[in-house]
């Protein structure tokens, strides 16, 4: 084997790419030439620091979602919003006039969509596979996990005393935004609680809604909006999410 | 009904090639080296490759995506054309790029230091292509050389080659900088 040769194979012998015959056959060149040795060596100390180096790039959560929307999306946009537009547009007289009106049927309709598309979220958590992107128990491992994935820091807290076993995170695509979703499980049961940013801090209490055969709680506090989804009992939801908020509240405070 | 034949295809799509965004990212970070090129490229590259999904039959997911970005990326370098230099192919111009820098510094001797990442970023995005791309593929992409032959479109033989001159240049330029730091 020639140098030039061994100088291009080392690279696959590095790289764990060539066969037993030729690993054999560049390691005899290697061993008996001292220049390429030397190379080999070199590029094997360069392949370890870039190794110990983070190069990649994580893609911004954003870009994500503008993937996302871009796709065909579960069902037709609701054209009760655009239809309503239309109305207010038309006149503006009635729309100055029915502004109030049109705004709060817009908001109940936004509403209702969004808790679609949480329960929706939530099936497809349940498809094999697609629960979660980081598994622990552990709400140091989880909550660092999200850091550069979404604009916001959920809250991942960790509930296991109180009967709600934290088991891992998953990035989620709510009203085409990408949402934190954190997952417990109640027995068998899993709860997913979705976390999203919202523009208003002021509290706002808990709300069951239930819609194919899951509960969804929905409540918003210190900038955040939450939907606790599960098909676990009402009574039970309403305590993993009145525990969630005393362990929140006290991680605020402590 | 189109509607849900559409989106049971995109779900399909989604959970085959969503996976790998980062990678996609990654790769058109290097080849674009600007963030905002790299995301409009990406975005492209996810609506051509559902567009084509149907079609797709392998290789694997990754090596496809990754050859999807490579057009993408090589139409945004014929935009720039006139500002900066296309991807050069061509065995002549990369004969031109000094490789071998042993010279008289003996390797064994030099010990890298280690750099931060930002540092080791510069350096590779400031290697020449084809090289350059190589050497992400399998450095940070971790492709097989089977795989980057897939996704570049060249024989096994060209990936092994084009891999060694850019490990060659880095650790060139690793070296040049160190003794300008000294």
């Amino acid at each position: 084997m020639t140098c030039d040769e061994a100088k291009i194979l080392l690279h696959a012998l590095l790289d764990n790419e060539l066969d037993a015959g030729h690993a054999r056959e560049v390691e005899a060149h290697i061993a008996t030439c001292p220049t390429c040795k030397a190379e080999f060596a070199a590029q094997q100390e360069m392949k370890r620091v870039l190794a110990d180096a983070s190069l990649r790039y994580s893609a911004p959560a954003t870009l994500r979602a503008r993937i996302e929307a871009s796709m065909p999306q579960a069902r037709p946009q609701p054209s009760r919003r655009s239809v309503l537009r239309g109305f207010a547009m038309g006149s503006a007289v009635s729309a100055l006039a029915a502004s109030g009106v049109v705004a709060v049927v817009l908001r109940q309709d936004d509403q209702q969509r969004i808790l679609s598309e949480v329960v929706s979220a939530h099936l497809r958590s349940l498809q094999a596979g697609h629960l979660i992107d980081v598994v622990s128990t552990d709400q140091h491992t989880v909550k660092p996990w999200f850091n550069g994935k979404l604009d916001v820091a959920p809250p991942v807290i960790d509930l296991t005393a109180q009967g709600f076993t934290l088991v891992g995170g998953r990035l989620d695509y709510i009203d085409a935004r990408a949402i934190g979703a954190v997952v417990y499980k109640r027995r068998q049961h899993i709860i997913n609680l979705f976390v999203s940013q919202t523009a208003s801090t002021e509290h706002r209490p808990p709300k069951t809604q239930t819609m194919q055969g899951f509960n969804c709680r929905r409540w918003g506090e210190r900038g955040l909006n939450f939907w606790a989804v599960s098909d676990i009992g009402n009574d039970e939801l309403a305590e993993f999410v009145d525990k969630f908020e005393v362990a929140m509240k006290a991680n605020v405070e402590g | 009904m189109p509607v849900s034949d559409d989106f049971q295809k995109a779900q399909r799509f989604r959970e085959a090639a969503l996976p790998y965004l980062d990678d996609v990212y990654t790769l058109a970070r290097y080849l674009l080296r600007d963030a905002s090129d790299a995301e409009d490229a990406v975005q492209e590259c996810y609506l051509r490759a559902l567009k084509h999904f149907d079609s797709y039959r392998g290789p694997a997911m990754k090596p496809w995506l990754f050859a999807i970005l490579r057009n993408v990326c090589n139409a945004e370098y014929a935009r720039r054309a006139h500002s900066h230099a296309a991807i050069e192919d061509t065995p002549g111009a990369a004969d031109q790029t000094p490789i071998w820098q042993e010279g008289d510094a003996s390797p064994e001797t030099e010990v890298l230091r280690s750099r931060d990442a930002g540092a080791i970023r510069k350096m590779i995005d400031a290697l020449a292509e084809p090289f350059k791309e190589t050497f992400v593929l399998r450095e940070i992409n971790n492709l097989s050389y089977r795989e980057i032959a897939e996704a570049v479109g060249a024989p096994v033989g060209t990936v092994m080659s084009r891999l060694a001159r850019a490990r060659a240049m880095l650790r060139a330029a690793w070296m040049a900088e160190e003794e300008h730091s000294k």
